[in-house]
Formats: C-alpha cells, sequence, structure tokens
C-alpha cells in the first residue's frame, strides 16, 4: 500500500467506527503531505462542494414531488471525491463513472440546470431527457456518462485512455499525456468487467485510473460481506502489477493532491492506477433505502465528518473564508438552484419525435438520425426533418 | 478479357478489414489471437506484419474487458474492429455489446455514437455442441441501436464489412466458420455494398425463397432441386437484417404469392418469424398460403452428425416447406 498524504486537520478523531467500515485506518493516520494550495481554489472547490450538496437536496424534493422518478442515486457526503479528483485533472482528460453521477457532472462543468433538467426528463437535459439520473453525459466537457449498470464503466474506461493514446501516438505521432478517469463504487470490484479491465489495462500500459468511491456498502452489503480483502483493496491492484493507493475521500485537499501526484505519475509513465478512496454516502443507496443495514451512531461519527464542514473549518483556520464569507456562499448557492429547478421546471418535454432521434446517427427507415442537445448548442426537436410513421416506413 | 478473380470468404474480409485500415488510422483491429498467430481461422492473416501491434492487437480470454474497451474507444471516434473468436462467446460480452454500444447515442442525447464493428463466427455446422454453435441473430436482431449485417459469399462479405466500418453505428457481422473457405468473385476494384438492400439470386415465379447467411446456399440447392419438378423459386439474400429490406420480399411475394423463410438461428422470436410476420401484413391479400418458416430445430445444437445435419435447415427441409407452401406436396 502506498498511502501519499493525509490530513487530520480539523478531522475528528479516528475511531472504532472508521475502523468497522474500512477495516483498517491506516490512511487516517498518516501525517499530513500536501503542498499549499491557493485559497481561490479553495473557494471554489468549496462552492462546488456546496453547490452537489444542495442540488442533490433539491434532486431529494424533486424525487419526493414526483418531477424526477425511476432510480435516483444522491451524491451527499462524497461531494469531496468528485471536486478533488476532476480538479487534479486537466479538462482534456475524459471522465467515466457509474450511476450516483450527478456530482461527478456537476464537478465537471456541467450547467446544472441540464443535468436537473435530464431528471426532469425534459428537452433541456444533457439526453433531452433519454438518460435520466443515472446516465449523465456531457461531450463538451469530456464526460463520457453516468453509466447504470455496475462496473460497466470500467471498460469503457481503459477504452478512453487507450483511445488518447491511440489518437496521440499512433495516428499523430506524437506522445500521449492524457490520463482518464474511471470512478467505481466498492460493489463493483465483485464484477468480472472490473478484473478484465484491470487486466487489459496493465497489459497494454493504459493511463487509467480506477477511482473506488469506497463507501463501505454496495447498496445494503457492507463491503466485508461483500469483498474479499476489503481491509486492504489496493492488493487487488498489485495483482495486475497496477499501483495502488488508498486517499482519504473525505478531505477534498488531500483528494486534490494525492490524486495530481497520481495523475502526474500515469501521464509520466503511461501506466494505470487504482484509488481505495475512502468516502461515506450519508443517505440511502438510492431513494428508497430505509438505511437498516447500518446504524444511527456509525452515521453521526461520519456526518460530523462531512467533507464540506472539514473544508470550511481548514479555511476558516487559515483565515481564507469568514462566516459572512460562507453564508454568502451558501445564498448564493441556494439561488442558483433554485433557479436551476425553475428551469427545469420551464423546460418543455421531448417532443414525439424524439421517440426514433438518435437510435443510428445515419438515418434509415423511421429513424431519422440524431441531434445534438441545446447544451451543446443543438436543436433538439429537428426542426424540418420528416416524421417517418414507424407503421408506414416499412415498404 | 479478363479472367474472374476468385478469393476464399476469409480473403474478403480481410481485403475489406486491410483496405479501410490503409485508408483511415481511426481503424484498428483487437480481438484473441489475431496478431501472432495470425488469426484463430486465418481472417487476419498477415495484418500484423503490415499494420504492426498498435493496430493488430491481440488479447487475452476476456471478452467483456476487449468489447467494452473498444467500445470506450468508440465512443472517442476510433472505429474498432473486435473479432470474436466464435459469436458464442459474445455471450459473456453481452452487457458491452448490448447494454452499451446500441444505447450509447440515445442515452446519451446524441452526444456519443459508437462506431463499433463486432465481427465473427456465427452458427452451427462444424459439430462444435451446443456451447460453440450460436445464431446469436435470435438473440442479437432484437435489439434496437445495432445493425446486423449476415452475408453468404465473398463479394457480399467484402463490400458489408467495407461499410460497416464506415459507417458511424455500431454493427454486428456474423459470419460463418463454415464458409470461410467458400471461394467466389470479388473484383479488385473498390467497392462498397450498403446496408438494408436485398440481392435477388435467382427469379422465380411460385415461391418467394427469403434467407441470408450460410442458408442461403441450402435454398439456392433446394431452387435447384425444384426447378427440376416445375417448381419455380425466387431466391432472395437479405444481406442483412437490420435494416430489413421487406420491400424487395414483398414485391416478390405480390408476383409468387408464396413465401417460404429460412432462418438458422431457433423459431421462437427470431429474425424469421419477424420476416414472416411482416409479410403477413403486407402482403395479407395476395398470399395463397401462411408464410412458411425454415429454422434450426428447437432443441440445443446436437453434435452427432446425422443428428446436427437433421437441426440446421438444410437443402431438404426447405424444399419440404417449399412443396408445402406451393401446395405440391
Amino acid at each position: 500500500m502506498t498511502s501519499l498524504s493525509n490530513a487530520p486537520t480539523g478531522q475528528p478523531a479516528v475511531t472504532d467506527v472508521h475502523a468497522k467500515v474500512y477495516g483498517d485506518v491506516d490512511h487516517l493516520q498518516a501525517p499530513p503531505v500536501r503542498a499549499e494550495i491557493p485559497a481561490a481554489k479553495q473557494l471554489a472547490w468549496l462552492r462546488d462542494m456546496l453547490l452537489i450538496r444542495e442540488f442533490e437536496v433539491r434532486c431529494m424534493q424533486a424525487y419526493q414531488e414526483k418531477k424526477i422518478g425511476g432510480f435516483c442515486h444522491v451524491y451527499i457526503g462524497q461531494e469531496a471525491v468528485a471536486v478533488g479528483c476532476t480538479a487534479a485533472v486537466r479538462h482534456e482528460d475524459p471522465i467515466v463513472t457509474a450511476y450516483r453521477d450527478h456530482g461527478h457532472a456537476l464537478a465537471r462543468g456541467m450547467d446544472p440546470r441540464h443535468c436537473m433538467a435530464e431528471m426532469f426528463g425534459r428537452i433541456g437535459g444533457c439526453a433531452k431527457g433519454k438518460g435520466g439520473s443515472m446516465h449523465m453525459f456531457d461531450r463538451a466537457n469530456n464526460l463520457y456518462g453516468g453509466h447504470g449498470i455496475v462496473g460497466a464503466q470500467t471498460p469503457l474506461g481503459a477504452g478512453l485512455a487507450f483511445a488518447c493514446k491511440y489518437m496521440d501516438e499512433v495516428i499523430d505521432g506524437g506522445r500521449n499525456t492524457r490520463v482518464a478517469l474511471c470512478f467505481l463504487g466498492d460493489g463493483a470490484l465483485n464484477q468480472g468487467a472490473f478484473h478484465e479491465a484491470m487486466n487489459l489495462a496493465g497489459l497494454f500500459d493504459i493511463p487509467v485510473i480506477y477511482v473506488v468511491e469506497n463507501n463501505g456498502y454496495s447498496m445494503g452489503t457492507a463491503i466485508a460481506r461483500g469483498t474479499t480483502m476489503a481491509h486492504s483493496l489496493v492488493t487487488k491492484a498489485a495483482g495486475y502489477g497496477i499501483d495502488g493507493y488508498v486517499v482519504d475521500g473525505m478531505d477534498v485537499l488531500g483528494v486534490y493532491a494525492d490524486m495530481k501526484r497520481i495523475a502526474d505519475k500515469c501521464r509520466e509513465t503511461s501506466r494505470p492506477a487504482f484509488v481505495d478512496m475512502r468516502t461515506y454516502r450519508f443517505k440511502g443507496h438510492s431513494m428508497s433505502d430505509p438505511r437498516k443495514y447500518r446504524t444511527k451512531e456509525e452515521e453521526d461519527v461520519f456526518e460530523a465528518d462531512d467533507p464540506i464542514g472539514r473544508l470550511e473549518r481548514q479555511m476558516k483556520a487559515s483565515g481564507a473564508l469568514t462566516d459572512e464569507s460562507f453564508k454568502a456562499m451558501q445564498k448564493s448557492v441556494r439561488e442558483q438552484v433554485r433557479e436551476c429547478v425553475a428551469w427545469s421546471d420551464a423546460s418543455p418535454v421531448p417532443g414525439p419525435e424524439e421517440l426514433l432521434t438518435d437510435v443510428f446517427v445515419e438515418p434509415w427507415g423511421p429513424y431519422p438520425g440524431s441531434t445534438q442537445p441545446e447544451m451543446n448548442g443543438g436543436t433538439p426537436n429537428m426542426p424540418g426533418t420528416k416524421t417517418i410513421d414507424v407503421k408506414e416506413d416499412l415498404l | 478479357m479478363t479472367a474472374v478473380r476468385e478469393i476464399e470468404f476469409r480473403d474478403a474480409l480481410r481485403e475489406a478489414m486491410s483496405e479501410e485500415m490503409r485508408r483511415d488510422k481511426r481503424v484498428f483491429l483487437l480481438g484473441e489471437e489475431v496478431a501472432q498467430y495470425n488469426g484463430a481461422y486465418k481472417v487476419s492473416r498477415g495484418m500484423l506484419d503490415e499494420f504492426g501491434p498498435r493496430r493488430i492487437i491481440d488479447t487475452p480470454i476476456s471478452e467483456s474487458g476487449f468489447a467494452g474497451l473498444a467500445i470506450g474507444a468508440a465512443m472517442m471516434g476510433l472505429k474498432p474492429v473486435v473479432e470474436f473468436m466464435s459469436w458464442s462467446f459474445s455471450l459473456v460480452a453481452a452487457d458491452p455489446i448490448l447494454n452499451n454500444a446500441p444505447k450509447m447515442l440515445y442515452m446519451s442525447g446524441g452526444q456519443f455514437g459508437c462506431p463499433v464493428v463486432f465481427r465473427g463466427n456465427d452458427g452451427a455446422g462444424g459439430q462444435l455442441g451446443s456451447t460453440h454453435s450460436w445464431c446469436v441473430e435470435g438473440l442479437y436482431s432484437n435489439v434496437p441501436g445495432v445493425k446486423i449485417a449476415i452475408p453468404s459469399n465473398p463479394y457480399d462479405a467484402k463490400g458489408l464489412l467495407k461499410s460497416s466500418i464506415r459507417g458511424d453505428d455500431p454493427v454486428f457481422f456474423l459470419e460463418s466458420e463454415r464458409m470461410l473457405g467458400n471461394k467466389g468473385h470479388v473484383p479488385e476494384e473498390e467497392y462498397v455494398i450498403p446496408f438494408g438492400q436485398a440481392k435477388v439470386l435467382r427469379e422465380g415465379t411460385d415461391c418467394t425463397v427469403a434467407s441470408w447467411g450460410r442458408p442461403v446456399h441450402f435454398c439456392m440447392d433446394a431452387a435447384e432441386e425444384l426447378a427440376k419438378q416445375g417448381i419455380s423459386c425466387e431466391v432472395i439474400d437479405l444481406r442483412t437484417v437490420r435494416p430489413l429490406d421487406i420491400g424487395t420480399v414483398v414485391r416478390s411475394v405480390r408476383k409468387t404469392s408464396t413465401c417460404v423463410v429460412v432462418d438458422q438461428s431457433w423459431s421462437f422470436g427470431s429474425p424469421g418469424s419477424e420476416l414472416a410476420s411482416q409479410v403477413h401484413r403486407h402482403c395479407f391479400d395476395d398470399l395463397d398460403n401462411y408464410v412458411h418458416r425454415v429454422h434450426t430445430a428447437d432443441v440445443p445444437t446436437p453434435y452427432a452428425t446425422n443428428l446436427e445435419q437433421d437441426y440446421l435447415p438444410n437443402a431438404r427441409r426447405i424444399a419440404e416447406a417449399i412443396r408445402s407452401a406451393t401446395y405440391n406436396l
């Protein structure tokens, strides 16, 4: 195991509860090793985390109001992971994730209006209302989904990094410096696709970073009940010849610092990496989860170590934040999310012609082809395109 | 007059891939034994020498992993060709090939297409037993968002594979290990064959016989035999089942008034049942008999030679169906 840094700053004492959830707590006890991070960056990340938190609270509310349907998995508690990781890589580095994806979309730069409208099933959504909560895609921001099947995104992540390398080296004759970030939950560790992807990444020198958002539970199953070597997940990476790291995912500054170093090393060596990112989801697996598999006491311990609260305390201690400036930030985030809900409410539902678009790129038969969503400057509803009646088009 | 060039089916496939790889650097081939071994069935023979290991890539036996890798690469704009040694092995890659490739464009609201070609051997006939004899078109044609080509001869194989690689949508390209050594005319000049265009292989007046892939040859054998008995068959090779060129079949049935559909996949919920259903709908007033269907038997593929031959939609069973459909029993 390689533990790059750890930061007890402003963090509650490590408890038996931490040990119970993660199996080991070495990552919480290692001394902090961290470069100075400018206050402006810290402020931006604080706001990003607040935005995700407020956005998710509004999502839960909208779900209760039945504006959002289907499955909805909120990111509350894990904000430091998406924010710290995306800050640590370059915008050109592709990112792919699983179904708890709103946080990654917002951290990557998706306008929250398009994210919310997608969940509302509106044409203004990032996928014109065709993808839903679990399938956030953003071409302009190099976000390659939002994938609903556990572990499905792991071979895709290898493919994204493979493509970066192929394009820059085989096609352009240069040297690739991009890495791909592939997020997965700890539950995905037990899917075959993940192990195949790790083997391929190790074998082919693919610069993909697998970030396991280890929140201790795959749905209602505590990690040790479903995963061998739960206390030392990095041993799985070792089996594939891939460097493994343990990072405290509740500390955005630490996440950034560690991930920056890991990403730099992957760029340099063109090799994959595996990160056991220790985090915790404060809410249930999905909206229908009563959380009977864990205790209130355990939740209280982690909620006391809220990643937003931790950064807030750290910044106030360093003088980068005041009570007033924090309150102003909270207010501006609340207003932004309120506006985003109103915008999504006002966005029309996709027209019936959208049923048949985006099935194929090349038009044929009943399928008129595809268009970009409004978010990417496209014109949804394909004005001028003849809508073909499926039944009559067969001849 | 120059001699007509005849090459094997496997050579036609290789020519298609090599020509497209010379034309477009985004195209690469990956799969089990495609590089150093020169292809389990020698389809990719010599390609490693020409294109090198960065573009002709040996993978471990890891279908879910490398199919998913190809899909990720395709989302970024590359054009992977994935060889499945057998489509039977694609079942362990069901999630990437069915849940990712065909749905990516739709789920992303038009943002990410998936221009990947999956190709390999499909179908029974080589005494490979039940697990290795899948006709996956029965399963996979059910899924919207993929195009499916099932060529019956080297000429079509080359032209269809080239258009598959050039296209922007995911393609399942189904070959047959039983046909890889078949020779046929393939001109030196470049050509592509668009999807969704059936070919009338034999004109006739009494019965329309529609098929695709290897059973097309059995249909031609049956038509030849029946011609001696005065039954004139029109044999149509659909070439692609998605898109399905229903128009060509309907025009033929309106002429012949009878139709036999021959499909080497199982009968329940198959491209054959879909085609028959569409013919019934469009030719309700033209048909003199219900559309007859010949499929593989509705059992797991047997190993014994005699049982496997009986299991297939062979010429004998096709001829029986044609006689029945045309009231010539």
